[in-house]
């Protein structure tokens, strides 16, 4: 108990605070002259507001997006079947280890390897000219909608497989006299899922859709991986959390400090959405 | 009704089928491209291994300007000792909760499932400049020692013990004169060994694959873990690099994990549900 919590002090507690501080100042270096600390108020929180802030908070929105809305609605219909009394797939189990595997992928190395097959005579160029798909190599990193497709789908890949099993869980938790009585009186599958599956598994779903929203505001590994740091083209596939690397790695600390107070009460706001709904659900249980 | 379940019976076996080959796809390509010679990989994809495997290996592990084998070891180096550390410690703040009867109890409680959400990167800044002041830059110390910390395993173990740890076993254990950590370790660390070992596993995991902090905190060639050496090779001019070999190093950082992974999926996938929904 003591170190859990001398640990989370010194390691989380101060830095967080030692954030908001240094929000305030002025801190960084022009060429090789060091300027400030020195105390400027909010003017940080202004200057972001005016740099690029809005843009990747954008770009960061459209990478989520693009890979949560397959990945909810392809787990959705999954969980639906694998949880389908009278379906009885067989092999389930063995279809959830595989979708669930790209989640413990590193992200990083993931990103090299998509960036090598979907280079621009890689693998996958190679393969869709040779099928005759393609008549020339299609240059998927320099375009726009072919880089953020790319981390979509990757982003795609990596959470569908928990979202399944999480929204899976919490179909199992509903009273199957439930679905048998639906089915009995004659209610058709998109009956039974639309008036019965979706309202109970409410809160878990919102559940679903804050976390990966949080988790989509901190992407970072892939994109940064995958346009090496420059979220090209033309910073279009920039995130808030590679702004914020830049910023702390050319160490402007103040710029970065008003960055991570932001990013903060967004994700604090959204845990206590996800807080209320969980609790609020009253105590019955979504998973086992 | 019945010819319709068939129909739609085939037609999840086919879309899952599908998924399943997606996401084996990706792998195979890269097994495949990390068993063939430079040359071999850029005359063109091809389903079938090639014969170079031993020589990418040794070639990679072998490379001046990437300490891979450093990185290897430093990586599991990391992984190891914090996902011991998480393991252990938060599960026994977790005890603490739960067999202990104290004032501040709920608020603890509700202090460790709020702070659960906050992502470590908006402390990074403060984070980095802590360390810095404690001259523990390029060190492993901020990466291992933190994770003690662990909100994720506390949670989960909370609810773990709640269904899974009678108080009964612990007050028997007080009567017959044992100490508190004694009983911890000797009486609840082997009832709870298999959520320990499912936590173990997601927080190496974690670590293993963790790219941010160690790359803003780790800055000699012989301290940094895989993850770092990927982006760098990222940020390498990419034509001159052996493929064979890029692969190769993609390989190493995923396929133990894999492996790892597909042996106790099991586990893992009831952990999953178990650590994270529960109202």
């Amino acid at each position: 108990m003591i170190p859990f919590f001398s640990t989370y002090f010194i390691f989380s507690f101060i830095p967080l605070v030692n954030t908001f501080y240094n929000s305030l100042f002025e801190n960084y270096r022009s060429g090789l002259t060091q300027i400030g600390p020195n105390f400027v108020g909010l003017q940080n929180y202004i200057s972001i507001f005016q740099s690029d802030l809005l843009k990747y908070l954008g770009n960061t929105m459209i990478l989520w997006i693009i890979g949560f809305i397959p990945q909810i609605i392809i787990s959705l219909i999954l969980a639906v079947w694998f949880a389908d009394f009278r379906l009885r797939l067989k092999g389930s189990s063995f279809f959830k280890t595989i979708i669930y595997m790209p989640n413990v992928i590193m992200a990083a190395s993931f990103a090299m390897l998509f960036f090598a097959l979907f280079s621009d005579d890689g693998p996958m160029n190679n393969l869709l000219i040779n099928l005759g798909i393609l008549n020339s190599p299609f240059r998927f990193l320099a375009t726009v909608w072919g880089t953020r497709g790319l981390i979509g789908l990757m982003n795609f890949m990596m959470w569908f497989g928990n979202t399944t099993i999480l929204l899976m869980a919490a179909i199992l938790g509903v009273d199957s006299s439930l679905f048998e009585a639906a089915s009995i009186d004659g209610a058709k599958s998109l009956q039974i899922f639309t008036k019965i599956t979706m309202p109970t598994i409410k809160p878990i779903f919102i559940y679903v859709l804050i976390t990966s929203l949080i988790g989509g505001l901190q992407m970072f590994d892939v994109p940064q991986v995958l346009t090496n740091a420059k979220g090209s083209p033309d910073r279009t596939s920039t995130t808030l959390i590679m702004f914020l690397n830049n910023h702390l790695y050319s160490k402007n600390y103040g710029m970065a400090g008003a960055l991570s107070v932001i990013l903060f009460v967004i994700t604090a706001a959204l845990s206590l959405v996800v807080f209320f709904v969980l609790t609020g659900a009253g105590k019955r249980r979504g998973g086992k | 009704m019945g010819k319709m379940m068939n129909i739609k019976k085939a037609v999840a076996y086919v879309f899952l089928s599908l998924l399943a080959f997606l996401c084996l796809f990706f792998f195979y390509c890269l097994i495949i491209n990390a068993t063939r010679s430079h040359p071999e990989i850029s005359k063109g994809f091809s389903f079938i291994p090639g014969k170079s495997f031993g020589s990418n290996l040794y070639n990679v592990l072998h490379n001046k300007n990437l300490p891979v084998i450093y990185g290897i070891v430093n990586s599991l180096l990391i992984a190891g000792s914090s996902a011991a550390l998480a393991v252990y410690v938060s599960a026994l703040t977790a005890y603490a909760i739960h067999a202990y009867e104290f004032k501040l109890r709920n608020v603890v409680y509700l202090f460790i499932v709020l702070i659960m959400m906050i992502p470590n990167q908006v402390t990074t800044l403060g984070f980095l400049r802590l360390i810095n002041r404690m001259g523990l830059m390029d060190s492993f110390v901020p990466l291992i020692l933190p994770s003690m910390a662990a909100p994720v395993v506390f949670y989960f173990m909370v609810s773990y013990f709640e269904s899974n740890l009678p108080l009964e076993i612990i007050e028997s254990a007080r009567i017959d004169g044992s100490h508190e950590f004694y009983t911890f370790n000797t009486i609840v660390i082997p009832i709870v060994k298999p959520a320990l070992a499912v936590q173990g596993i997601f927080a190496f995991v974690a670590s293993w694959n963790n790219y941010f902090v160690p790359s803003l905190v780790l800055k000699s060639n012989a301290k940094k873990t895989l993850p770092i050496l990927i982006a760098q090779l990222r940020s390498a001019d990419f034509l001159k690099f052996d493929m064979g070999q890029v692969y190769m190093l993609i390989t190493i950082a995923i396929v133990p994990v894999a492996i790892i992974y597909l042996c106790l999926s099991k586990f893992i996938i009831g952990g999953v549900t178990a650590g994270s929904v529960k109202g």
